[in-house]
């Protein structure tokens, strides 16, 4: 809401704040000031020039060649506009100007003739959208003043944040309220030059009044309160004067005529949005608020067909609709230079009606947009007469016979009991009943005391019309209270708290876990958004932002793939990423989604950075198999969380698109009771966009459970008092034969003498016999009673060689 | 049987008269090396050389002529490992006596450059806006809250009605929220964990909630669609505006530091009344160590719970009162490293990653 430094003044004359000062207590009053503009900032250097004469540039057919007397001397100017007036006054920017858009202004030869400036359109100097030919100033000003005093720009304009709540303030009025010296009581309404006193009849009806011929009815007194009509005949439609055009301007409304300039000028000044109707163009005379009928349809002003539903509101003549009531007017019946006789309209509309038409017709306007958050309902009576004084006093005419008021149902104000022990409840201090009632009466609020007998100290507060959308419970006044007396004037006394009942979610704690051990494993915590792509997600959006955003995500990987292709493209060969983040799957028709927390990783690069005592090697599955293990002992799967190598199975994320990992080199992680949880694996390389250069990239994905199952506790074992002995086998092992199932057969054979098993050498080839790998073993055997002597350790390693040879066809390599 | 891949410790399970000679030997090496390094000047050398290699006295010597009690089959190793001891000693002595003599450049004998860049492991870390979040967490841990986590699609009576925004009002348009089929929708913000939260357990409650918020709002360098948000609230018996403000401002100033200065604005939420934005006034100190002070920055809004909420929760808002109060880490990650443009957040770049991380290697 763009306010005017100098209006507001004029409606709080006791006002005296610098605009700086007046925006640090608005914000402090819940109106925050986003901008202060100065409205006449880059117009200093521009003045009234006077064309003396016109005539053709010799050189070029649209140019005119212009003798401009600016006041002190007479220049020539070349200019491009159509029509320019002998003796017409115009805004001049003599060279050397720097005009609010950026142009210099330079002595310069056009075509062969000496410019010495320039005469400006509205456009051109900042103040309007008008460029269809320069501005033509009205009578009564003289060469060479300057445009800031004769526009009246010295001025600056506030934008004012409003909050949806508080409709009343989209008004200089409603502003004033708040900031004026004694609040409600210091606002006035300022003169209107050349407005006579004028003292109406008000004619009232509950459904139906009419004047003459002119006729006004509500069909709908659940979507339209109250509608007030004047008929004036005789009007001068022009341009509005320069006091009118100047308030206008500097709140960044453009002027149009002085009928319609007269409407927005009390709707910017008291919020209530008016329209003014061609008198001629409405069919018998009558304006009706009805509902459309389905299907009919109307040109609105700004020259668009709608077409409306039967729930919307419009205001017709006697056969067709002539506005959209609430949200804008027609262009068959508006105000134009041709009008004569004018039908003023000041209504009021139901709130969420106007909201849903204006929604469905994808339209918003200042009208609709105050008419949303709520219209003063008492306003309408002052607000129509303010119309009349400027459309009278600008545009002429007569007012013909009395005001004409629909009412359906009267308004009556709303009363809220206010307790200060509540008061006192919710914002920690106390008030009492005198310092309440100081607080709230500046903001037109009337406090009744209530019978001492009946109702203890509760007060009664009569709402004003303005305030009766938002105050209508005993909090709106406390919050009133709480903004009156100042946010900062309360006191900030941490007191003791009593202990919460809500358990820390073991979910936060189990990110926490796996954010620890990840990074200090070396890898960069990422964080993407849930979207997908059409060929990635399952749950789609309904309104989505684009196409690559309308889906939300099955897994992780493929962002953080993403987020390795924009690394690669940097030249980094060694990334190493994980993300923790949710992940959705669709689960039928109504039902809301499943929702899994992921975590994720992908590496690629080398083991470990670059040293001077060595080249590192490159990330290989092994590497990979510890940072998974890692992460899957942090999982919160419970004990234990198993991994099975199932070459050539299905692995369990991002199939749809084809497979993510190469067969041969992919996992499946399952929980304790064997469910899958997760896979893991090389990445396939038409995956991934990866350069020549990079490396292999591994990924892994694992869903996290709801419910993560606490870590089992820890329980000592002592220590055997008796060395151990270590006995390395070196073994042949077949490649259908997995390592796991050899250590696995060790320690059933070996029992509790057999205390750890380690694979210390992998050797393949050379003169290993086919379909077969040497595997070194090394076993420690101790025991917890005796020092073990080497005969006995000797019955053990046989016995263990045995077995592998009967059960698996291990042999010993000697 | 594998050969050779025994440990040393492996055999020596029985001692011996042999391995307690081998042992003394190696004990008398460790000794007559530190006595050696130890060595301030050529005589003192001389008098080592002597009382360990010495002929007569030497008690290297005096062990390989006592060879002779030994088993025939013991005494190789011992004689073994007494010469290898001799000739270690004697090493010993020699670079010693150089290190005497001279700097020991012009023998050629270099220290090591100890300047080289140490042996690390990969360096990771956790994303700048997740340590917001922690930061933010430890400070209301230590202020007895717990956390709290919903679903990211949620209702419309979890993301509004039951949070006292009814869809056909106006600041409902505040948000432009993200709707799935079925009038479910991505939550646009985390309020709707405040309902969840009540409706399961009862006062007091002291939570809060770090979750991704979803809004149609296109990309820009103060938007993205989805984004993190925290999400405070505080209902018992007795809580007052008081309390609010003395919270959220003991938050602030530990937070952006003990200098901070804290602001409460009158603001609108459909959920909380009175309602508040909280905007800081930071101490900056400068490079040359004056300081100054920042323009106020709006940090979170705020506000006591709206009468309404409790009672959609079926909480007696006559004997509960609250507060409420909700930001964005993202936006705090932004002022408080001086990042311009949130999208920088999202790109990932690891080279921006890795300057969130403090300590070892690359």
């Amino acid at each position: 809401m763009n306010i005017s430094y100098e209006w507001l003044k004029s409606v709080a004359p006791g006002l005296t704040s610098s605009p700086e000062e007046l925006a640090e207590r608005l914000a402090l009053l819940g109106a925050p000031v986003e901008d202060i503009t100065s409205a006449s900032a880059g117009l200093e250097a521009v003045i009234i020039g006077r064309v003396q004469s016109v005539r053709r540039h010799p050189n070029a057919d649209r140019l005119s060649l212009c003798e401009v007397d600016d006041g002190r001397e007479v220049v020539q100017v070349v200019c491009g506009a159509p029509v320019i007036e002998e003796g017409g006054h115009y805004p001049f920017a003599p060279a050397g100007t720097t005009l609010p858009g950026g142009l210099k202004l330079k002595r310069a030869k056009i075509r062969g003739e000496y410019s010495n400036g320039m005469l400006c359109s509205e456009k051109e100097l900042g103040l309007g959208r008008d460029q269809s030919g320069i501005m033509l100033l009205s009578e009564g000003v003289t060469a060479g003043q300057s445009l800031i005093e004769v526009l009246g720009l010295d001025d600056f304009r506030m934008d004012v944040e409003v909050t949806p709540n508080r409709g009343d303030w989209l008004s200089h009025v409603g502003i004033a309220r708040e900031v004026a010296p004694g609040g409600v009581a210091g606002v006035v309404s300022s003169p209107i030059p050349g407005a006579a006193p004028l003292d109406l009849e008000v004619k009232s009806g509950s459904r139906e009044v009419s004047h003459g011929p002119v006729r006004i009815r509500i069909d709908e007194p659940e979507q339209c309160y109250r509608f007030l009509g004047v008929i004036i005949r005789g009007v001068r439609v022009g341009p509005s004067p320069r006091w009118l055009a100047a308030r206008l301007r500097a709140v960044g409304q453009q002027t149009i005529n002085n009928v319609v300039d007269a409407t927005n000028y009390v709707m910017l000044e008291m919020g209530n949005p008016m329209h003014a109707y061609d008198l001629d163009k409405l069919e018998g005379s009558s304006l009706i608020a009805r509902r459309a009928k389905e299907g009919e349809t109307m040109q609105t002003l700004d020259g668009l067909e709608h077409e409306f539903d039967a729930d919307m509101l419009l205001i017709c003549d006697a056969s067709v609709p002539h506005d959209i009531a609430g949200i804008m007017g027609g262009m068959h019946s508006s105000v134009t230079s041709d009008t004569t006789d004018i039908l003023l309209e000041c209504a009021l509309f139901e709130p969420k009606s106007i909201r849903r038409t204006r929604s469905a017709l994808g339209i918003s306007t200042d009208a609709s947009y105050r008419f949303e958050r709520g219209v003063d309902p008492e306003g309408h009576l002052p607000a129509i007469m303010r119309a009349l004084d400027v459309v009278l006093a600008t545009a002429g005419g007569e007012v013909d016979g009395p005001l004409l008021e629909v009412l359906p149902r009267p308004w009556k104000a709303t009363s809220v009991v206010l307790r200060p022990s509540r008061v006192e409840r919710v914002l920690g201090v106390r008030f009492e009943v005198a310092e309440l009632e100081g607080l709230l009466t500046p903001l037109g609020f009337t406090v009744e005391k209530g019978d001492e007998d009946t109702e203890g100290a509760d007060l009664r507060v009569v709402v004003p019309g303005y305030r009766s959308y938002d105050v209508t419970r005993e909090i709106d006044l406390i919050e009133e209270v709480t903004r009156a007396h100042g946010y900062d004037s309360f006191p900030e006394d941490l007191s003791a708290a009593r202990p919460t009942t809500v358990p820390d979610d073991p979910v936060f704690q189990l990110e926490d876990q796996i954010r620890s051990v990840l990074s200090s494993e070396g890898l960069f915590e990422v964080a993407n958004p849930a979207f997908a792509s059409e060929d990635e997600g399952e749950v789609e959006l309904n309104n989505p932002i684009s196409l690559e955003e309308s889906r939300l995500r099955t897994s992780l990987i493929p962002g953080l793939l993403r987020n390795v292709e924009y690394n690669f493209a940097r030249g980094a060969r060694d990334v190493r990423l994980f993300e923790l983040g949710t992940v959705f799957h669709a689960s039928g028709v109504g039902v809301a989604p499943q929702e899994d927390l992921h975590v994720a990783l992908v590496v690629t690069g080398r083991r470990e950075p670059e040293h001077w005592s060595g080249a590192s090697e490159a990330l290989d599955y092994s590497t990979v198999k510890g940072i998974v293990e890692i992460a899957l002992a942090e999982s919160g799967w419970g004990e234990p969380a198993l991994m099975t190598a199932e070459a050539g199975a299905k692995v369990w994320v991002g199939e749809s698109g084809g497979a993510l990992f190469d067969h041969a080199s992919s996992i499946t992680l399952t929980s304790a009771e064997g469910t899958p949880i997760g896979a893991a694996g090389r990445v396939r390389p038409d995956r991934i966009d990866a350069p020549a250069w990079a490396g292999e990239i591994w990924a892994m994905e694992m869903k996290l459970p709801a419910e993560p199952v606490a870590k089992t506790q820890t329980a000592y074992r002592p220590l055997s008092p008796f060395p151990g002995v270590d006995r390395d086998l070196a073994l042949l092992v077949p490649y259908d034969v997995p390592s796991s199932a050899v250590s696995d057969e060790m320690y059933d054979v070996g029992g509790s003498l057999l205390e750890r098993v380690t694979v210390f050498d992998l050797y393949q080839g050379g003169e290993v016999a086919e379909g077969h790998r040497s595997l070194a073993f090394r076993l420690r055997l101790q025991a917890w009673d005796r020092t073990l002597r080497d005969k006995e350790v000797d019955r053990v390693v046989e016995k263990i060689v045995g077995r592998l040879r009967e059960d698996l066809g291990v042999e010993q390599r000697i | 049987m594998l050969a050779g891949k025994r440990r040393p410790w492996g055999n020596c399970i029985e001692m011996s008269h042999r391995n307690s000679l081998i042992h003394t030997l190696q004990d008398l090496e460790t000794e007559a090396l530190d006595a050696i390094r130890a060595a301030p000047a050529e005589d003192a050398l001389e008098e080592l050389r002597v009382s360990y290699l010495g002929r007569k006295e030497g008690r290297i010597s005096g062990i390989l002529r006592g060879l002779g009690t030994l088993d025939v089959a013991e005494r190789p190793p011992v004689g073994a490992e007494a010469n290898r001891v001799k000739d270690v000693l004697q090493e010993a002595l020699k670079a010693r006596a150089v290190g005497l003599t001279s700097s020991g450049k012009e023998a050629g004998v270099q220290a090591p450059d100890l300047t080289l860049p140490a042996r690390h492991r990969w360096r990771g870390g956790v994303h700048p806006i997740t340590q917001v979040i922690d930061d933010i967490w430890r400070i209301f841990q230590s202020m007895g809250f717990a956390r709290a986590r919903g679903p990211e699609v949620d209702t419309e009576w979890y993301n509004f009605v039951a949070l006292n925004t009814p869809l056909d009002h106006p600041a409902a348009d505040e948000q432009d929220t993200l709707y799935l089929k079925d009038s479910l929708l991505l939550r646009s913000h985390t309020s709707p964990v405040q309902v969840r939260t009540m409706e399961k357990h009862e006062p007091p409650i002291r939570i809060l909630a770090p979750g991704m918020v979803y809004r149609r709002d296109s990309y820009d360098a103060t938007h993205t669609p989805a984004f993190s948000q925290i999400e405070g609230l505080v209902v018992d018996e007795g809580i007052t505006f008081v309390d609010f403000k003395a919270t959220l401002a003991e938050f602030a100033r530990r937070f952006w530091g003990s200098g901070t200065k804290v602001r409460f604005r009158p603001s609108f939420f459909p959920f909380t009344e009175p309602s508040a934005e909280v905007d800081v006034k930071r101490m900056i100190t400068m490079k040359d160590g004056t300081r100054v002070e920042s323009d106020w920055i709006e940090i979170m809004g705020a506000g006591m719970v709206d009468p309404n909420v409790l009672e959609n929760v079926g909480y007696d808002p006559e004997r509960y009162t609250g507060f409420a109060f909700g930001m964005g880490p993202a936006r705090i990650a932004m002022l408080k490293y001086g990042v311009p443009d949130l999208r920088i957040f999202l790109q990932h770049d690891i080279r921006f990653l890795s300057q969130f991380t403090t300590g070892r290697g690359p």
